[in-house]
């Protein structure tokens, strides 16, 4: 699949929005007056801004609002109204928090459930696409959901739950990988089932066209591969590695965004390796077998 | 709602046949026509006559090779376009309420008036039955020509599909696929038409029908044709055999 900047920005950035507003809604920590306000100010940057970088990848954007709409059946659909619910109901407890030093428990809990429901109804709805069989997986919205609350602990200072959530992601993330790289040929899709010829081997003589398309330029990306292995390593050291072995050294704050920081552009890395590994069953029709 | 409905009254769709379809993509260039300039946005087109020309298409014709253990290879001339498939994954994931499955003949349509050009519709079908198009930012896919099956302006034989319509070869039949007594069902039961990628768990209403039996391996090269019929060379040949093996 084709990774597309907006949508990596997109997916880091508001991932470690909520998971600060998951873990500042549940008391942990609960701050209240300038330290509030730079907490919720950084979650809210995320966050909106993530939301902000996702309209970029709309080729009509003009339509978005009508995205409400259809929760009974879309991921992406009940993903942006999660979204919004978990903006507006920690902006209470945010705003009571700052101005009133007063922590509204009600409001925060409320709107870190909400957060944590909004990261794993965007992991579905990448884990429901069938045609794609390497994120066709339970372990894809746990995997966002360990990111996501590893970044958020990391950015509000809670060096255990930190620690404990990089971990999770660790596991998870080689899980997904291990389970991740035998997944296409599980799904049982091949050039004979695409096209319902029963033969010892098929396979694409002539392509229907010799220029590119949408669907080669969206779905039939393949520069990942080359560098794969070197870009796991990356991935593995910068968002989790480094920042275990700063925790390590130091729990203080500034080792904690510090830690955060270099956790985040780790996270880039294994987003955009998450979206560039993923083969489309489509390319069986232009000769990718996988 | 983006929820597909429990029944369609029809299952109108097409059967492709892989045995006849001659690979000359008259069907493809007749689709391009008909729909650039009929239902939605039109199917534009980026650097046509440059250096990298691409466009939108809701047909294309793929060629496939295939060996085979006990018979010669093939080339086999593959259309693909949408299944307008029963469980349509494209469907159930648009969050706009865009597209959407009609309940009378189970057509899969996109309302470009609520699309808003996510692409996770292209995403979520395995067949690459939808392309969004680059000029209009709004997602495109076959209308099963809508706007002609049921357009009395029409002489009664134009009501098809444009590519059905336009097929030499007789490759391409339209008609309703949930009445069994339909010739397009009869087709598919008489020649074991199949799904494309059932395991995809799409339920597509479009057949194939996989390409007949061709000669085997054993009629072709068989050890009896092949038998040489002579093994001692005599008269004029077999002069000029000794005298050529008494050149140095």
């Amino acid at each position: 699949m084709n990774p597309a900047p907006s949508v990596i920005l997109f997916t880091v950035a508001s991932g470690a929005g909520f998971g600060m507003l998951a873990m500042l809604g549940a008391g942990m920590p609960s701050p209240t007056g300038w330290a509030a306000f730079l907490l919720f100010s950084l979650a809210y940057l995320l966050a909106v801004g993530g939301l902000a970088a996702s309209a970029f990848h709309l080729a009509n954007p003009k339509n978005a609002v009508k995205a409400f709409s259809q929760w009974r059946s879309s991921w992406l659909s009940r993903e942006a109204i999660l979204a919004i619910a978990a903006l507006l109901v920690s902006a209470v407890n945010a705003f009571s928090s700052v101005f009133f030093e007063t922590v509204l428990p009600v409001f925060g809990w409320v709107g870190s459930l909400l957060s944590i429901g909004t990261v794993l109804a965007t992991g579905m709805i990448y884990a429901q696409l069938r045609a794609v069989p390497r994120w066709n997986s339970p372990l894809t919205p746990a995997l966002f959901l360990a990111a996501s609350l590893s970044a958020g602990a990391l950015l509000t200072g809670q060096p255990i739950f930190a620690v404990f959530g990089l971990l999770m992601y660790a596991a998870l993330q080689l899980a997904v990988w291990v389970h991740g790289d035998e997944a296409f040929p599980r799904s049982g899709s091949t050039s004979s089932t695409a096209t319902g010829i029963e033969a010892e081997h098929v396979s694409l003589f002539e392509a229907p066209h010799t220029g590119s398309n949408y669907l080669l330029k969206e779905m039939v990306f393949r520069i990942g591969r080359k560098h794969a292995s070197r870009l796991r390593v990356i991935a593995l050291s910068a968002a989790i590695a480094i920042p275990l072995i700063i925790l390590f050294i130091s729990t203080s704050l500034p080792a904690l965004f510090l830690a955060g920081i270099v956790h985040l552009c780790g996270m880039v890395v294994a987003r955009w390796l998450f979206f560039a590994e993923a083969e489309h069953v489509v390319g069986l029709y232009y000769g990718r077998n996988a | 709602m983006t929820d597909l409905p429990q029944n369609t009254g029809q299952k109108l769709g097409l059967v492709i046949d892989l045995d006849t379809c001659v690979g000359c993509h008259a069907c493809v260039v007749a689709c391009k026509g008909w729909n650039t300039e009929n239902y939605g946005a039109p199917l534009s087109d980026q650097d046509p006559y440059g250096a990298d020309p691409s466009g939108t298409f809701l047909n294309r014709v793929h060629s496939f090779e295939a060996y085979f253990d006990d018979a010669p290879a093939q080339i086999i001339h593959f259309p693909r376009s949408c299944l307008h498939c029963e469980d349509a994954p494209c469907v159930t994931v648009c969050p706009t309420g865009a597209s959407y499955k009609r309940e009378e003949d189970g057509i899969v349509l996109v309302n470009e008036a609520d699309c808003m050009g996510c692409g996770l519709c292209a995403w979520a079908c395995p067949y690459g039955a939808r392309e969004m198009d680059a000029k209009a930012g709004v997602m495109k896919k076959c209308t099963l020509c809508v706007d002609r099956i049921y357009n009395e302006n029409l002489q009664e034989v134009d009501r098809v599909p444009a590519c059905v319509r336009t097929c030499p070869a007789g490759a391409r039949h339209f008609g309703d696929l949930g009445d069994p007594e339909s010739d397009v069902s009869k087709l598919v039961s008489e020649r074991g038409g199949v799904d494309l990628m059932p395991e995809q768990q799409t339920r597509p209403v479009n057949k194939y029908l996989p390409p007949r039996p061709k000669d085997s391996k054993a009629v072709m090269h068989g050890d009896s044709q092949l038998e040489p019929v002579a093994t001692e060379a005599t008269g004029l040949i077999a002069w000029v055999d000794r005298m050529l093996e008494k050149l140095p």
